[in-house]
């Protein structure tokens, strides 16, 4: 390896191109170690190499060589091996060469990798007067002429370097090679104060009201890092104008066997050619449309190309058929008549590159992610930006403007009237760079629109549409004749333009055919609709630092470490960390569970209740308020005492319930569900501010304010006698469904007498950084006792063992508080959120579903939640469902398991068995009432040890 | 994403906001009163515009202050904001009531 020549690859040409041979970069491709250049892709290093052949159909299995340079390449999609983590389909042709990357082809879909991805995703929130997508000609002017205005510009270029199509060519601007005006221009932005370039950057979206979502890979190249590095950024940006100067795509003509490697798009040829200095063949034949093939040729033939032809189809020539295994040894070339039937005389034409053009589509996907409209332009032979929706302006290319003289102007004045209607200039541009006038302004502009050539031996079955769903225009004609007609459709039925590409070179080709086989005019059948992302994005980009613990916030408990210390399992109650159950050392959950559910009944037993939802609501007309809020009526509460109360939606479902307390009289402590408390929070501030303004009230979020501590069981009263021995807690003195304030143990609290499982119970409020203490405390004092820490799930099994429900649980929001048996809480004497609804004819069927008890025929079977029930299980399918399962336990005060469940007229069918059906199984069981311990409430006020 | 103005904090993002559906459908004065199909109607039926109309935000993570905008259902533009319980300042903005909702 001592020429460095050879060190490129053995198809690197002797000189020229933007690479830096001084720097050669050892890669892996395939487990073959190879050598490129600093500046190369690995694309282009890949074709430097003379590898032809990087992929394979995934349907035919057919070989397939690099066809683009850029976005727009179908099938070089390959898994990158090496980096944090290895990272599948991605663009060969996006990939910069570096020292150690390891890649390798894949067959269509890449492969995941189960290891943890340890690649640094950040990302950008940022403002700007102008965003510029595309660095190239018209980017660059229209970055320069908004930056002279000195509005805050972004430009972003999807390469690791600024010029576009400028890159490789040999044409000048003010006098200069246009390598230098680009540099320039380049170092002109770097020096600007409200600049900022973005290389190696997509915009993957363009959303509504000048908002753009663009994806950052850092630079690969080690001595261009910092220290910490992360891999990629993403960034949000909203800008006052966005100026879209994305270039145009080269579009493929669609010919029999048109998939073989050697087949390139022939600006992608010139690209590697003069860009890379890298032939990717040494004889060319060039198929085209347009005046752009013969300048294409010029190009490759100035790079040291061989070119025998140019098949030039307004002459009437085009190319039928390839030959070669795996890569192009030759082509056919037959004659096209006026009316697109090919014929002889054919001849044969030896090359090993086939470069071939149909003409230039406008890179329009941004312009249509927020619903700008695109027209069909004969001139150009594509659609072009029609109507914006949003602050968009396209300029370029992107706009059908082809030239570098015409680019530059549109993109200067574009950058100029943009900075304008950001509030900076007077929208004319100071200064226009100005190139030599020697090409010609439509060389990109389609001659002949010429989508695909009839095969000239009768098969349709080797003109591949879409090479990266290895779908053809077989496929099309199927769907023609199958009778599709919309473009969407089609699109579906054949899955052209589905695949990760999105049918970047397949998309206009594929309407255009299809419009043709149904006698539609492409220009009004149209384009399928583009949405982001326009490249793929990796979700480890898109998730940035949220993963892991900053994925979602964790809210914890005052009490949380004790929980910690005395082994609690944790659930996830929302974004609360809430202990499920305290195991003993061996012991399985449901035996855990068993005996705090025990000690509760028999003893005392402890919560942390802390996230139960917490609303401080205030105001003279609080009363009123509550009264309108909740089912039952508030404004006779007494101050001291407490009502359980449940609140409806509109719709007269249940939507929240809870214990408030009369604090004073303009002054009430409400307690929700702890998932709803933001929720009802929102609830009563929006009929407040929009509806009753007139009320005198105010509400607010205490939840995190205080530390609760239940303590339930008979033996509650002693540990709290114990813990606050100046409150008189008999009773009489202390009743049920009141509250007192109180210093237990030392500590300043509130006291609330409520009761979530029937038992005696307490649960002690203090302030949040006494909650350890407090726990502690009662711990303490209920030592003697066996006091036990409970969780969530005895306290489930407590609450149903009561009939008690869970809002979410035996609620969905289509039950009424009715349809729980709660006609009790529901007033009859005054109007209230939902009230009407309950005279609604569907809330007043007789066969709603109403929540019942089920004791399982076998007292050991346990119904799995959200079974359906069923009368018969012979009957007839399909089954009539009469009810499910909305909570299933086993207790230990009735010895048994049981269930709670939504019933069609369950109340009157007390006493009927219904049958869950299971996999393996049936289950029949009891209904009953849904209060299946202490129906007539005797252990409440505490029972005798 | 949308840029909407909150008339009090000024042009926030979208992700600050909570939508609220249309706006200037008044709570009925008496529910009891109304029929059925009255009810039924402030329930469950809501324009459906194509172009411009009245809707409810709330900037949920700002000053949680309930306001009317005036957007348009095919372009997102939004040509107005203002408080809530006052009339957009524009033309006729669509957001009527329902008309099962409007006084016979």
């Amino acid at each position: 390896m001592t020429d460095v020549l050879a060190v490129g690859g053995r198809r690197r040409l002797a000189s020229g191109g933007q690479i830096d041979r001084s720097q050669p970069l050892r890669f892996e491709w395939d487990g073959e170690s190879l050598y490129g250049f600093r500046g190369d892709t690995l694309a282009s290093a890949l074709l430097a190499n003379g590898i032809d052949v990087v992929g394979h159909g995934i349907y035919t299995g057919r070989p397939r060589g690099i066809v683009a340079a850029g976005a727009d390449e179908p099938n070089a999609f390959v898994q990158v091996l090496s980096g944090p983590a290895p990272e599948p389909m991605v663009q060969a042709t996006r990939i910069e060469l570096f020292d150690g990357l390891r890649a390798a082809p894949l067959a269509g879909i890449g492969r995941l990798t189960a290891a943890d991805d340890r690649g640094r995703f950040d990302k950008r929130y940022v403002h700007t007067d102008v965003l510029v997508v595309g660095g190239g000609p018209a980017g660059l002017a229209a970055a320069l002429a908004a930056a002279e205005m000195n509005a805050r510009v972004m430009l972003v270029e999807d390469d690791h370097e600024v010029g576009g199509s400028l890159l490789g060519v040999v044409e000048t601007i003010d006098g200069e090679p246009a390598l230098d005006w680009v540099g320039a221009a380049a170092d002109a932005l770097e020096r600007a104060p409200e600049v900022r370039v973005l290389t190696r950057t997509t915009a993957l979206g363009l959303y509504d009201h000048g908002y753009a979502v663009l994806a950052e890979r850092r630079t690969p190249h080690p001595d261009e890092r910092g220290r910490g590095a992360v891999e990629g950024r993403l960034w949000h940006v909203r800008a006052r104008q966005i100026v879209l100067a994305t270039g145009a795509h080269e579009r493929p003509i669609v010919f029999s066997g048109n998939d073989r490697p050697g087949v390139m798009l022939a600006g992608a040829a010139v690209a590697y050619a003069t860009r890379f200095a890298v032939g990717p063949g040494e004889r060319a034949v060039v198929f085209t449309t347009h005046d752009g093939g013969h300048e294409a040729a010029a190009a490759l033939v100035s790079a040291g190309i061989e070119v025998t032809e140019v098949v030039d189809a307004r002459a009437g020539d085009v190319v039928v058929a390839t030959e070669g295994d795996p890569g192009l040894t030759g082509v056919t070339v037959a004659r096209l008549d006026d009316d697109r039937r090919v014929h002889g005389p054919t001849r044969e034409v030896a090359c090993d590159l086939l470069a071939v053009t149909g003409g230039w589509s406008p890179v329009t996907q941004l312009w249509t992610h927020t619903r700008g409209t695109v027209r069909w332009s004969e001139d150009v032979g594509a659609f072009v930006p029609d109507r914006p929706n949003g602050p968009h302006h396209a300029a370029g290319a992107a706009n059908g403007t082809f030239g570098v003289e015409e680019g530059l102007r549109e993109g200067a004045a574009t950058g100029a009237r943009a900075a304008h209607l950001a509030g900076f200039g007077d929208g004319s541009a100071r200064v226009m760079p100005s190139p030599a006038a020697d090409r010609a302004a439509t060389s990109k502009a389609s001659g002949r629109l010429l989508w695909h050539v009839p095969p000239i031996d009768g098969d349709w079955s080797q003109h591949f549409v879409d090479l990266q769903r290895d779908a053809g225009l077989d496929e099309i004609i199927r769907a023609a004749d199958a009778g599709l007609r919309s473009v969407e459709h089609v699109k579906r039925y054949t899955t052209i333009g589905t695949a990760v590409d999105q049918g970047k070179t397949s998309g206009l080709v594929s309407a255009a055919i299809a419009a043709f086989l149904t006698d539609q005019s492409v220009a009004t059948s149209g384009l399928t609709t583009a949405r982001p992302p326009y490249v793929p994005a990796s979700v480890a980009l898109l998730a940035g630092r949220d993963r892991g613990d900053l994925h979602d916030p964790t809210r914890l408990t005052s009490i949380h470490a004790q929980h910690v210390a005395l082994g609690a399992v944790m659930e996830d109650a929302g974004q609360w960390k809430r202990p499920r159950y305290f195991p003993h050392p061996g012991e399985s959950m449901d035996d855990a569970v068993l005996r705090e559910c025990a000690a509760a009944r028999t003893t005392v037993a402890v919560m942390d209740a802390s996230t139960l939802g917490k609303i401080d609501v205030q105001g003279p007309d609080a009363g009123e308020f509550l009264d309108r809020i909740y089912t039952n009526r508030f404004s006779n509460l007494r101050v001291g005492a407490c009502r359980y109360g449940v609140m409806c939606r509109t719709d007269g479902m249940v939507f929240d319930d809870g214990v408030t307390s009369r604090l004073s009289d303009d002054r009430f402590h409400m307690t929700t569900t702890t998932g709803n408390a933001a929720a009802v929070l929102d609830w009563l501030e929006e009929w407040l501010q929009t509806e009753w303004p007139h009320l005198r009230v105010r509400c607010t979020s205490v939840t995190e304010q205080w530390a609760v501590v239940a303590v339930v069981g008979p033996r509650s009263r002693d540990v709290l006698g114990m813990l606050a021995p100046d409150l008189d807690v008999t009773a009489s003195a202390f009743p049920f469904m009141t509250w007192r304030d109180a210093v237990v143990a030392g500590i300043p609290a509130r006291v609330f007498r409520i009761s979530f499982s029937g038992e005696l119970a307490y649960e002690i409020n203090v302030g949040t950084s006494q909650g350890p203490a407090i726990w502690d405390a009662v711990l303490e004092a209920g030592r003697p006792y066996g006091i036990t820490p409970y969780g969530l799930e005895a306290m489930h099994v407590l609450r149903a063992e009561k009939g008690y429900p869970i809002v979410g649980q035996e609620t969905d929001g289509t039950v009424t508080p009715q349809d729980l048996g709660m006609d009790w809480i529901v007033s009859k004497a005054k109007p209230f959120l939902g009230s009407r609804s309950h005279r609604r004819s569907d809330t007043s069927r007789t066969d709603r579903r109403q929540l019942v008890g089920l004791l399982p025929l076998d007292p050991d079977a346990l119904i799995p939640e959200g079974a359906q029930l069923v009368d018969n299980e012979d009957d007839a399918i399909p089954i009539p469902m009469v009810g499910y399962v909305t909570s299933s336990y086993r207790s230990a005060a009735l010895g048994r398991t049981f269930a709670l469940a939504l019933v069609k007229g369950g109340r009157q069918r007390i006493g009927d068995v219904v049958h869950a059906p299971q996999e393996d199984r049936t289950i029949p069981a009891t209904i009953t009432s849904s209060v299946l311990f202490d129906p007539e409430n005797t252990r409440r006020d505490g029972v005798p040890a | 994403m949308l840029l909407i103005a909150c008339p009090w904090c000024g042009p926030r993002d979208e992700v600050e906001f909570r939508y609220g559906g249309q706006a200037h459908v008044a709570y009925p004065a008496d529910p009891e009163a109304a029929t059925d199909e009255e009810w039924a109607g402030y329930l469950f039926l809501r324009d459906n515009p194509k172009g411009s109309w009245a809707e409810r935000w709330v900037h949920t993570a700002g000053c949680r202050r309930w306001f009317n905008a005036v957007r348009d259902t095919v372009t997102h533009e939004i040509s107005e904001t203002y408080p809530a319980g006052r009339a957009p300042s524009g033309h006729a903005a669509g957001g009527q009531p329902a008309p099962s909702q409007q006084p016979a």
